[in-house]
């Protein structure tokens, strides 16, 4: 096997009829890291994932994992992967302990084996209490985590993990991070989408965020949260009239535009130290009345708005051309 | 190969454990036959000649095959549910044969047919249908059945896989399937049909079908039909197995 990058995409582009879900993606994944894919509701992330473990076809570009071709190699592409993807998929009639087996024995395990496997997993993914139920009893969480201990039975060098804390409380996605940061450890490469800066900021050692279909920026995460200006400072005035010389007396402290909500003004900050201190300094030297102000890290939302000049989109609006029917709306239930 | 094998079995295992944990479809298709046997001998069996032959031992074969024909419909259902719930793209990732997930469907199916055949044909019994053939040909029957139903749930993948929800799979059930069965010599000799819809009954593939079982049970004549419905039964899977396989290759969740 040669030592190359974990995966390389090359200029992927995927139609779905009108939609241009992949606009030209270029991409490169490095072995042991993991690679955070960032993006609003129907940026691509998704397509991406599925054009890379062989479940569709790019119109045009190529993708490689471990050096084989998604399109002309599946079966070797996908003896080294795992995927959870976005929407649970576990048989509801099976129990947790029947879907990892069977998964265990797909791969290609034996029966006994597999079950072994299934147990180590069900215990790391704290369902063994419910190990012997069928999955229709679980609950959302449960399964989600189900699911994922599913991507995982055979240790695969390569993981695909499609959202994999959307749904889940906090503690069960603390402990999912830790198991990815062990995997991670143990050489695993992971590409992993999420709508979370924190979840990739704690997980990425690289970061893409991709928008229509398009890579629109790439780098450590440091890197990007230095470009949307790391710290966010939300002011809150008492007299919405005092906005505009309220941005004045900020833009020393700035690192990207202030943006103008109402009376809210959202800063980003250069330095976290002592940034609060010194807004309100000025604020008050200034004899203008704040009502409120926090301090918080920047979100996915920031990045957009300093990437694109524009809020993330909404949801909705570019779901319903995808929605053909039941399928979608059934899983969203 | 040997993959091949091994993966149709585990899918054909995963399949048999959910029957007893769902079993409305199972206990549905087998009851409403069961339900049917009773109506049509008791209500229409008097109305109904079957020169040669009383109406209960006619009838049987004729329910039963109707009874396989529907038997299919847990291939189609089920992998209708597998698309929308995601379960096809997770086996679609992994590293199993691209022909397991159909073959250990349809394999399942054998299992659950063998089961429902052999209550409709000990309700049969019970109410009169007596075998008037040797053993080995009643076996034989037993086999022409299993075939014909194994090849008719590769015409049900394909019909799961392409439709878009489960109520879609039920109206090809009523529309297509109910009147092909009833059309045939399942209920009626075909000879007691108006001239237009006779022509259609004797080409049937379920006249073909039910006319071979009544000669290996009842000594019918058999008029090449036992030839007749392992050909079509070769057909039907010759035709519809790639055409499932390929389109279960393109199943996506939503494409
Ligand atoms: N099968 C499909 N048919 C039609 N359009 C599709 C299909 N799959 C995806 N799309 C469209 O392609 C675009 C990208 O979708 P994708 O699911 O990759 O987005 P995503 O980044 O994963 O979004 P989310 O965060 O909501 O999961 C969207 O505009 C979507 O509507
Ligand atoms: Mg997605």
């Amino acid at each position: 096997m040669s030592d190359g990058p974990a995966i390389e995409v090359e200029n992927v582009v995927k139609h779905f009829g009108e939609v241009r879900a992949l606009d030209g993606v270029d991409l490169v994944a490095e072995r042991g890291r993991v690679l955070g894919l960032l993006g609003p509701n129907g940026a691509g992330k998704t397509t991406l994932v599925r054009v890379l473990t062989t479940l569709i076809k790019p119109d045009a570009g190529s993708a490689r994992v471990l050096g084989r071709d998604v399109v002309h190699e599946g079966p070797l592409v996908r003896e080294e992967i795992g995927l959870a993807g976005q929407y649970a998929a576990v048989d509801e009639n099976l129990t947790g302990m029947e879907n990892l087996t069977m998964v265990g024995r797909l791969y290609g395990s034996r029966r006994r084996a597999a079950r072994e496997r299934s147990r180590e997993l069900l215990e790391r993914f704290d369902l063994v209490d419910a190990a012997n139920r069928p999955t229709k009893t679980y609950s959302g969480g449960m399964r989600r985590r189900l699911d994922l201990a599913a991507a995982l039975v055979a240790k695969p060098p390569v993981l695909f993990l499609d959202e994999p804390t959307t749904g889940l409380d906090p503690r069960s996605r603390l402990s999912l991070w830790e198991v990815i940061e062990d995997l991670v450890g143990e050489g695993t490469s992971v590409l992993l989408t999420t709508q979370y800066l924190d979840e990739a900021d704690r997980l990425a050692h690289n970061i893409a965020v991709i928008d229509h279909g398009r890579l629109i920026a790439e780098g450590t995460p440091e890197q990007l949260k230095d470009r949307v200006g790391g710290e966010h400072l939300d002011v809150t005035l008492e007299q919405p009239g005092d906005t505009d010389r309220a941005v004045t007396v900020l833009a020393p402290l700035c690192a990207g535009r202030p943006t103008v909500d109402g009376n809210v003004i959202h800063v980003g900050v250069r330095e976290r130290r002592g940034s609060i201190v010194d807004a309100v300094t000025r604020l008050s030297d200034a004899g203008i009345a704040v009502e409120d102000l926090a301090l918080r890290r920047p979100s996915l939302d920031d990045v957009f708005l300093e990437l694109t000049g524009r809020p993330a989109e909404p949801a909705s609006e570019e779901r319903d051309l995808a929605d053909d029917g039941p399928a979608q709306q059934e899983r969203a239930a | 190969m040997r993959r091949l094998v091994t993966d149709t079995l585990i899918i054909a295992e995963r399949n048999l454990i959910r029957l007893p944990r769902a079993p409305e479809l199972f206990i549905g298709f087998t009851l409403q036959p069961i339900m049917f046997v009773l109506l049509f001998n008791y209500v229409f069996g008097g109305a109904i000649r079957t020169p040669g032959y009383s109406y209960i031992d006619f009838l049987i074969p004729g329910i039963i095959v109707q009874n396989i024909a529907f038997g299919g419909f847990a291939t189609a259902l089920g992998l209708n549910e597998d698309v929308r719930k995601g379960l096809i793209d997770r086996f679609r990732s992994l590293p199993m044969s691209r022909a397991a997930v159909l073959g250990g469907r349809t394999l399942a199916d054998v299992a659950t047919n063998t089961l429902s055949l052999t209550v409709l044909l000990v309700t049969g019994v019970i109410i009169g249908f007596t075998f008037q053939s040797s053993f080995g040909e009643a076996v034989a029957g037993f086999g022409l059945l299993l075939l014909f139903g194994y090849s008719f749930s590769w015409f049900l993948a394909f019909i799961g896989l392409l439709s878009k929800s489960s109520e879609s799979v039920n109206s090809i059930g009523f529309i297509v399937v109910f009147p092909l069965t009833f059309v045939s010599s399942a209920f009626v000799p075909v000879n007691s049909m108006p001239a237009g819809l006779r022509d259609f009954a004797e080409v049937n593939p379920f006249t073909v079908i039910v006319d071979g079982l009544r000669h290996l049970w009842l000594g019918a004549p058999a008029h090449n039909s036992v030839w007749g419905s392992v050909a079509w039964s070769l057909a039907i899977i010759a035709v519809f197995a790639p055409l499932a396989v390929a389109r279960y290759r393109r199943a996506a969740v939503s494409a």
